[in-house]
């Protein structure tokens, strides 16, 4: 065992030296393997590694993989892949940076892009599409998209072209509440947005000490998205998806009259000073509390609900119970307008590829495949796939399962957050800035609006 | 096991475990430095070689060779390249002429940056010099006076982000009524004051509590310079004063500030370098919101939030030419202060 090693490793340090010394620094790290099948190695897989016989045959190479995932979520995350590595023989090199957003357009510049990439925005895979860099998807990859709903593969497509397979899904369109209090207090669920205001105004009138709802859009250099999801919410639940998806071509502006009346709707829910923002002060606090402390006076008793997606749930103190009869849990945002069905705004992750090579398709493969997606919902809670060939019964966590449910009806009406949709000069620019300076320093709608629209490219 | 046939040709970088992983990583590095060490001894030997009329070119081409390549690499290539990219549209692919410069000199939030810049510019370093040498004058007559130098020091030792995390922590606001969290409101309630502002929300107020944090880490470095210039000035020439009858702020104006004139100048301009190129403080407490923008937090928020290479360009050659006099003068300056001595 020790001999081959330190003679491989002997080796490995004459090559580089002799590299070093006729100073080519930078071809050394050429990663084309030109294997064309990795030698026709592919012995036949036997017992639980039989299901990996699709993808064998490239035993001993390995796949870089980028994102923006990071410890512990990622932890689970190559627990998902682990059996497939050790069966297969590919080993997947997972980096997960704070930056990924702003380091994936400068590493795909400088040579250096990654062989698979995890992109959270539809916005940033059209501007990596658009670099030229990014490969299509094998047709195995493809064929495993017949499991999501339709809308899925447009937000993976650039220009109408396929490119990047969703690979996991999360829910938007959710309210946190306490059940323990709502109970004590006699409160129910709204089931419509008439509800809604309803219970809104009885817990400002009645509720003591607490408020009906908290808020935060604080979130560093991403300070204001939480702002553009109540905003999402509000114009996919009014106008339905035809409207919501000429909003994110521009085809309707901000300053459009449907929109700004949307702005209204949002300012008369959370820009409501006798509504807002328990335990942090006046409507303008909204600015400046970020977005992981924004729910907590739930758990106090400060406010009633909090707007937020179904990964909030991670933000939750650990020991608090999460469900239907426990300290905090969820309901379905409804719809401002009843006429509109079941509105679902959510997010996802696409896997984008740079490298061709046998094996990186192979793994996108995998990570298109339900059964991948079946062994990631096995690893964690906290984790939702919208591909229809997962068995809900798989989900251990409630909240996972509202958001199942809701992401994989097809009768709902699905959008993708819009301004992960939106050119980056708006959606993570300029919307986030005029929001917040509506929430902040009360500027007018009319201002707000005319603001983003004139950062259109 | 995988069998060894892999390890033949470019796949010697595929190691199945970390510490395959880690030794071809150290060979690398190893490889790396010692192939550096050969070049130079190489180019060394070939240079102790040479006589005659090479020997002197040759040796200036050695000595500042590797410099040149550094700063024609790091420096002038990645400069001209951006005075280039300046005039490209977003995504660098189609001439767009001088329109970038034209978004920056017409948008409305640019000129918002630049006044905000501006008031950096002037008031953080002028705040840290000028409390730097307060504090210089102070210190130098107590007992103990390496201790209080390196307290004031110590905040040199922070990084910006740090400073920032500190003082966003100290301007944290709660509403009327509410238990206070941050240290100034907490203080602003126990004066008296029922319900404080949201510290910072309230413009231009919150402009000037983010260059706080930039004096703060600031200061010591003034001072410690301010210090050892005015330690410099000869005992002669204060007694001299002092006979003539030169006593507290005279003697100060008259004799301490002309004497550590070129001190202090290099000490503003120094601190209106590093001010210009204030970024983290901004990053960290506003993200820019607020009205609190300055110059090279936009230039990286439009190149590498908004993709948008070609306005990201035009703001970094606008900034460059702010800050590029300011270092001709400043190190004009220093050659002057150096030849002096």
């Amino acid at each position: 065992m020790t001999t081959p090693v330190t003679t491989r490793s002997r080796r490995l340090l004459a090559v580089p030296a002799v590299l070093a010394l006729a100073l080519t620094a930078a071809c050394s790290n050429s990663s084309s393997d030109g294997g064309g099948g990795g030698g026709g190695s592919s012995a036949a897989l036997t017992g639980d590694c039989a299901k990996y016989q699709a993808y064998a045959g490239h035993s001993g190479t390995k796949v870089t993989m980028y994102a923006s995932i990071l410890s512990p979520e990622s932890d689970s995350l190559e627990k998902s892949w682990a059996e497939f590595t050790t069966c297969t023989g590919i080993k997947i090199s997972y980096e997960g940076s704070n930056d990924f957003e702003s380091q994936l357009p400068v590493r795909v510049a400088g040579g250096n892009a990654p062989d698979l990439a995890i992109v959270p925005q539809p916005g940033l895979l059209a501007q990596m599409v658009k670099s030229g860099k990014v490969v299509k998807p094998p047709r195995q990859t493809v064929e495993n998209e017949n499991k999501w709903s339709p809308v899925w593969k447009e937000y993976g497509s650039v220009n109408g072209t396929f490119y990047a397979a969703p690979m996991s899904a999360n829910m938007k369109s959710l309210v946190w509440y306490s059940p323990k209090a709502f109970k004590a207090a006699g409160y129910e669920v709204p089931k419509t947005w008439a509800d809604l205001v309803a219970l809104s105004d009885r817990i400002a009138r009645t509720g003591g000490g607490t408020k009906p709802w908290c808020g935060g859009i604080g979130s560093g250099t991403a300070t204001g998205w939480p702002a553009t999801d109540w905003l999402e919410e509000v114009v996919l639940g009014s106008y339905g998806g035809d409207v919501y998806d000429q909003w994110v071509s521009h085809q309707v502006k901000f300053s459009d009259e449907k929109i700004t009346t949307a702005m209204k709707t949002v300012a008369d829910w959370m820009q409501n000073p006798a509504w807002v923002n328990a335990g942090f002060g006046d409507v303008k606090t909204i600015a400046t509390t970020t977005f992981q402390d924004a729910g907590s006076p739930i758990l106090s008793g400060k406010c009633g609900m909090l707007q937020q997606a179904s990964f909030y749930r991670a933000q939750w103190p650990k020991g608090t119970a999460i469900g239907p009869d426990g300290d905090v849990f969820a309901f379905h945002l409804p719809a401002v307008n009843p006429q509109v069905n079941n509105p679902v705004e959510g997010g996802g992750e696409f896997l984008a590829a740079f490298s061709d090579r046998p094996e990186v398709q192979a793994v996108q493969n995998y990570l298109s495949s339900s059964e991948w997606a079946s062994s990631r919902v096995k690893v964690s809670p906290g984790w939702v796939s919208a591909n229809q060939g997962v068995d809900k019964s798989l989900y251990t966590d409630p909240i996972d399962r509202l958001s199942a449910d809701s992401l994989t009806d097809p009768a709902a009406t699905f959008r993708f957050d819009a301004s992960d949709l939106m050119p980056a000069a708006v959606g993570s620019g300029a919307e986030w800035k005029a929001l917040t300076a509506w929430f902040a320093e009360g500027q007018s709608i009319q201002k707000t609006a005319a603001d983003i629209d004139a950062a259109w490219p | 096991m995988p069998t060894d046939t892999r390890l033949a040709g470019p796949a010697l970088h595929l190691a199945d475990s970390l510490w395959q992983d880690a030794a071809i990583k150290f060979g690398n590095t190893a490889g790396a430095v010692l192939g550096f060490l050969g070049v130079l001894l190489v180019v060394f030997f070939a240079a102790g070689r040479a006589t005659g009329r090479f020997s002197r070119p040759l040796a200036i081409a050695l000595m500042l060779g590797p410099a040149a390549v550094l700063l024609l690499t790091g420096l002038v290539v990645p400069l001209l390249r951006t005075v280039y990219l300046s005039f490209y549209d977003a995504d660098s692919a189609k001439f767009v002429g001088g329109k970038n410069y034209g978004w920056a000199a017409t948008s409305s939030t640019i000129h918002e940056v630049l006044l905000n810049t501006l008031l950096w510019l002037v008031v953080a370093p002028v705040a840290a010099t000028g409390l730097g040498l307060l504090l210089a004058m102070l210190v130098d007559r107590m007992r103990g006076q390496a201790v209080y130098k390196s307290l004031i020091f110590m905040p040199m030792a922070v990084s910006l982000v740090a400073a920032s995390l500190i003082f966003k922590l100290l301007y944290e606001s709660r509403g009327n009524g509410q238990n206070q969290v941050g240290l100034l409101s907490q203080l602003a309630v126990v004066l008296g004051w029922d319900d404080p502002p949201n510290w910072i929300l309230s413009q231009p107020l919150n402009n000037f509590l983010l260059m706080s944090a930039m004096v703060w880490v600031q200061t010591g470095f003034a001072m410690v310079v301010l210090s050892a210039a005015i330690k410099a000035i000869p005992d002669e020439i204060t007694e001299a004063a002092r006979l003539d009858g030169a006593t507290g702020l005279r003697l100060f104006l008259h004799v301490t500030v002309p004497m550590i004139r070129t001190t202090l100048v290099v000490v503003l301009a120094t601190v209106m370098i590093i001010t210009l190129k204030a970024f983290d403080i901004v990053r960290t407490m506003t993200g820019g919101n607020f009205g609190t923008q300055v110059l090279a937090n936009e230039m990286y928020s439009q190149s590498f939030d908004q993709y948008n290479t070609g306005r990201g360009s035009a703001l970094a050659v606008i900034l460059f030419l702010a800050v590029a006099p300011l270092v001709v003068y400043n190190i004009a300056l220093l050659r002057k202060e150096r030849a002096t001595r």
